[in-house]
């Protein structure tokens, strides 16, 4: 039951919300703090969910199951591991964060506005929890109808191209996932005899190779489009730079780890061979958007763009731990996934403030901040450095852990990788610097207000969230030690069932160049 | 029930025998009287929906020539829905627009009968008949506001190019006549099925004839020209109804014909389907986006819509005769809801269909604005709607029979008209209004509960589905 209250909880606050007459905004202040509260109390059931979960084991936890649609064999089916509840938990986190930094920015259909968020946390929590692929399907495209409106109604001066082309790029990716949904589904009663959209009964079906390309290919085009991979991260400036603050923040911090998610929950341990026969593919394209990404962000005149392609950059090294297929490169993709939320999430709510002050993100336009508002240079500060990696900060936790795996399996993307970082030291601490350093170029400038304590309240727990994950990650290690162990091992064991029948010789060529070593040692 | 040879045609006669009384009331009625002549056709209406509960399972067969198995039952239920939610709609519609009230509501009914008549068929005459009745009632609707010259040109062309098809229809008849010596579809299907070895060229020709016939009905490319027009020019109630109403009617009839009677020939008539589908859903979406008037938009998307249905129908297996039965359920309750709002938009004087009349609809008038994003997104296939599940099912047969081509083509298709359907929403919730247009009118009483059941069932259907997928499987497991 507690972990339906956690999509629940929000959707019923939407409706509730729905249902307060609100002419001309006179209970705007109520219904902020309406959906504030229930934010919170959805924050506290998955802190909940983490109280009661047991890290040792690596089973799915809190699993519920009713008959939903039985005529095809789908449930409703949920349950989470130490893979997913760290997101749930980071969802709860930054949708509080995200309503309280709508406050200050957001004047009008307020009513609307709160309703949209909450609809959309509940469509997040529901993507994470889903172990049916029907019902997953149906959370992961439920989720883009609040999030185009965000962008459309509150956004920026080119909001709704923005918004149809986020829609349009994502659908066009997540159509096809569905067929291949529908074709593992079939699959699934030619084998056995009935359908069924059960997540754990499908990864135990043998997939002939030709189909698990296919099928592995239409599941990871839809992910790599919402991750954003290279070539594909085209919506994502667009749709990033146009969201008002508060969709900024959640799209970075939560939505686009539905795509990587996404890789490891389904595209990887669904077809293992074909994710073997592809990882170094994958791996190529994110090393590209790591130093794309960040070479774009350097010549950036906008702080808000800067912050949305060092996203792409971000995202690239998360996607290059989970090809690397090991246990270090699985954790540390995970743990780079919850960094970024909370550092980019960060960085975009600040980006926003300075946009609320003056109403332009131009780094020429601002200068010499530091002597304004000291306190809001100081938290930029932290943020700058967790989203570069410093040690000490979450950041560079999961930067390491993935190059560590990386490595094991192929140097050479590690190389790639780390000119990769040493770029985004460049473009942050160079934007941080024109921004913050020097003289105070512009007038308007001199009087910027610092941290108001409602901004306070939400920058001060980034900023602690940042240096707890920094300095203590086995926190958050912990959880999710044993799902991704039993992940990697559920990978492997397919590859090496193939490999000692290798009915196929093109597989069996994969699985020479591609394991890792430790792999083919161990076999 | 009592058993009798008149049973099959029960819900048949309930709607005529409405239709009659509204003619007769309105034969009698003062020149300025108001009469409730809607509730007369929503009775009726009610009557087949009950006769039609009571007939399910019994398979009752008027004459060998109307069979109320529970295909057609079903079939009858969604026009039976289509039939009071149009009248539901047009309640404000009539008044509004100074409608003949009683010739109205009384074609209306005809027209159901006539669909419902097409949908229990089991005899090519017979559904030819059916067809015309539908036809000549729906030509009439569609020019019912005589002073519109729009309204005009459209029954015009829509009836020309409706008694050409219906020639057609009819030489297919002919042929399978000639060839078979049956127009009764179980008659057909025998021979057919003893004959299928041997193939004969001329059950060719007349499969083509039939297939044409049919394609023109349910608007498929390359036979859809009359559609975009016809949508338009029409009041917008009666362009629901008959994108609705017309569409359920023959696609039981192709569907009977095709997956019964002319089964043996599948290998045959399969891959020009295929052909006809996969043009019908890219044109329908692809054109779909150049339309600046939302009724012809619409038009376009019941365009690609039908060719949806038509995966249904290639896929030709259980799945895929379930997926149409609730896929036209679904796309019926959506689509006639969506033409509703255009019509409850409009005004005497103007119809209110651009696209740039929605503009700022969703401050204005919110709760309508909010329906109408419901049908949208429940059209273009979006969860947790109606229109989802009737995609994942149609799409779901096309899988399981290996058209993974078709299904892939269908997705995107349904992806290019998600972004027409968006540009209302756009319109509605991200432009300003201008100023120049007026307020629309606030919606209340009957339209606007039959805008909120037909979003309440979009729900139903889309959350908890189980119940309808039942019946549409119960409805097939009878025949084929």
């Amino acid at each position: 039951m507690l972990l339906t209250l956690s999509w629940l909880v929000p959707l019923a606050g939407a409706l509730l919300l729905l249902l307060v007459g609100n002419a001309d905004g006179r209970r705007d202040a109520m219904i902020r703090w309406l959906a504030f509260g229930v934010s919170l109390v959805t924050f506290a059931v998955t802190l909940s969910l983490w109280v009661g979960f047991d890290s040792a084991s690596a089973e799915f936890q809190f699993v519920e199951r009713y008959s939903w649609i039985p005529q095809f064999g789908i449930d409703y089916f949920v349950g989470i591991d130490g893979i997913s509840l760290l997101l749930v938990v980071l969802t709860g986190f930054l949708t509080p964060i995200a309503l309280l930094s709508s406050w200050g920015s957001i004047e009008r259909k307020v009513k609307e506005f709160s309703i949209f968020i909450l609809a959309l946390e509940a469509a997040m929590v529901g993507v994470f929890i889903s172990l049916d692929l029907f019902l997953f399907y149906v959370f992961w495209d439920a989720m883009l109808i609040p999030m185009y409106f965000l962008i459309g109604i509150w956004g920026y001066d080119r909001r709704v191209y923005a918004a149809i082309k986020f829609m349009l790029y994502t659908m066009a990716g997540s159509v096809l996932m569905l067929v291949a949904i529908l074709g593992l589904a079939y699959f699934h009663s030619a084998a056995m005899g009935s359908y069924t959209f059960d997540l754990l009964e499908l990864y135990s079906l043998d997939i002939a190779p030709e189909a698990q390309t296919w099928f592995f290919l239409a599941f990871t085009l839809a992910f790599a489009i919402k991750v954003p991979l290279f070539p594909f991260h085209t919506w994502l400036p667009d749709a990033h730079v146009q969201a008002p603050t508060a969709g900024s923040v959640i799209l970075a911090g939560v939505l686009l780890k539905m795509g990587t998610y996404g890789l490891l929950r389904f595209s990887f341990p669904l077809f293992p061979e074909a994710a073997a026969y592809f990882a170094p593919w994958l791996a190529l394209l994110a090393v590209i958007g790591i130093l794309y990404g960040a070479l774009v962000a350097m010549v950036q005149p906008d702080m808000k763009k800067l912050v949305a392609y060092s996203s792409v950059s971000h995202l690239g090294f998360v996607v290059l731990g989970i090809c690397a297929m090991n246990i270090q490169g699985m954790q540390g993709a995970i743990y780079q996934m919850l960094a970024h939320g909370v550092s980019t999430g960060g960085l975009f709510l600040m980006v926003g403030m300075l946009s609320d002050r003056r109403h332009t993100r131009l780094i020429a336009e601002f200068g010499g901040l530091k002597a304004v508002m000291p306190r809001f240079t100081a938290a930029f500060l932290i943020m700058t450095l967790a989203s570069i990696g410093l040690p000490g900060l979450n950041g560079f936790v999961g930067e390491f852990l993935i190059m560590l795996g990386a490595f094991r399996w192929s140097p050479g993307f590690v190389i790639a990788a780390g000119l990769g970082v040493i770029l985004s030291a460049v473009y942050m601490l160079w934007m941080f610097q024109r921004v913050f350093y020097g003289p105070v170029t512009h007038e308007v400038n001199t009087t910027l207000p610092d941290l108001q304590p409602r901004e306070w309240a939400g920058v001060l727990p980034l900023c602690a969230m940042a240096l707890v994950m920094g300095v203590f990650p086995t926190i958050f290690l912990k959880p999710m030690e044993a799902s991704v162990d039993a992940l990697v091992r559920q990978m492997q064991a397919t590859q090496t069932l193939r490999v000692e029948n290798p009915t196929d010789r093109r597989l069996h060529i994969i699985n020479q160049s591609a394991i890792a070593p430790e792999r083919v040692a161990r076999q | 029930m009592i058993d009798s040879p008149f049973n099959a045609i029960v819900p048949i006669v309930c709607v005529v025998l409405a239709a009659l009384a509204i003619m007769a009331a309105e034969a009698f009625r003062a020149r300025d009287e108001q009469m409730a002549l809607g509730g007369l056709g929503i009775v009726g209406l009610i009557g087949a929906a009950v006769s039609s509960v009571l007939l399910w399972n019994e398979g009752a067969s008027s004459f060998g020539v109307i069979v109320a198995d529970n295909f057609g039952l079903f079939v009858t239920m969604t026009l039976v829905i289509i039939g009071i939610l149009t009248i539901m709609f047009s309640s404000s519609v009539v008044r509004r627009d100074g409608l003949p009230a009683g010739e109205y509501y009384a074609l209306v009914l005809f027209a159901v009968a006539g669909m419902i008549m097409m949908a229990t068929a089991n005899d090519l005459l017979v559904i030819f008949i059916a067809l015309e009745i539908l036809s000549l009632a729906v030509y009439v609707l569609t020019g019912i506001r005589r002073d519109d010259p729009r309204a005009t040109e459209a029954a015009f062309k829509y009836f020309l190019l409706g008694a050409f098809s219906s020639a057609f229809f009819v030489y297919g008849i002919a042929f399978t006549y000639g060839v078979t010596g049956s127009t009764r579809l179980d008659r057909i299907g025998t021979f057919l099925a003893a004959q299928s070895m041997s193939e004969s060229p001329l059950i060719l020709v007349a499969m083509g004839l039939l297939l044409v016939g049919f394609a023109f009905k349910i608007s498929a490319v390359p036979f859809h020209m009359w559609t975009p027009d016809a949508y338009e020019g029409a009041p917008a109630v009666v362009s629901g109804f008959m994108s609705t109403g017309v569409k359920a009617a023959a696609f039981a009839a192709f569907t009977r014909v095709f997956l019964s009677s002319f089964e043996p020939f599948s290998m045959d008539w399969a891959p020009i389907v295929w052909v006809l589908a996969v043009a019908t859903m890219i044109l329908g979406a692809v054109v779909g986006v150049a339309q600046t008037n939302v009724k012809r938009m619409l038009a376009y998307s019941s365009i690609a819509h039908g060719g949806y249905l038509l995966v249904g129908l290639i896929a030709a297996n259980q799945v895929g005769k379930a997926a149409i039965l609730f896929y036209l359920l679904a796309y019926a309750v959506t689509n006639v809801a969506a033409f509703g709002v255009i019509a409850l938009l409009g005004t005497r004087e103007a119809g209110n269909d651009e696209l740039r009349d929605f503009s700022g609809l969703g401050h204005a008038r919110p709760a309508l604005a909010g329906l109408m994003t419901v049908c949208l997104l429940s059209l273009g296939g979006l969860p947790p709607t109606a229109g989802f599940i009737g995609k994942w099912y149609i799409f779901s047969a096309a899988v399981s029979s290996g058209y993974y081509g078709l299904a892939i083509v269908g997705v995107l298709t349904s992806v290019v008209s998600v972004f027409f359907y968006l540009r209302v929403i756009v319109m509605m919730y991200m432009s300003e209004r201008n100023p120049a247009l007026a307020v629309p009118a606030q919606v209340r009483g009957v339209g606007l509960a039959a805008l909120v059941a037909s979003v309440i069932m979009i729900f139903y259907l889309g959350v908890l589905p189980t119940r309808a997928l039942d019946l549409a499987a119960a409805s097939i497991s009878t025949i084929f």
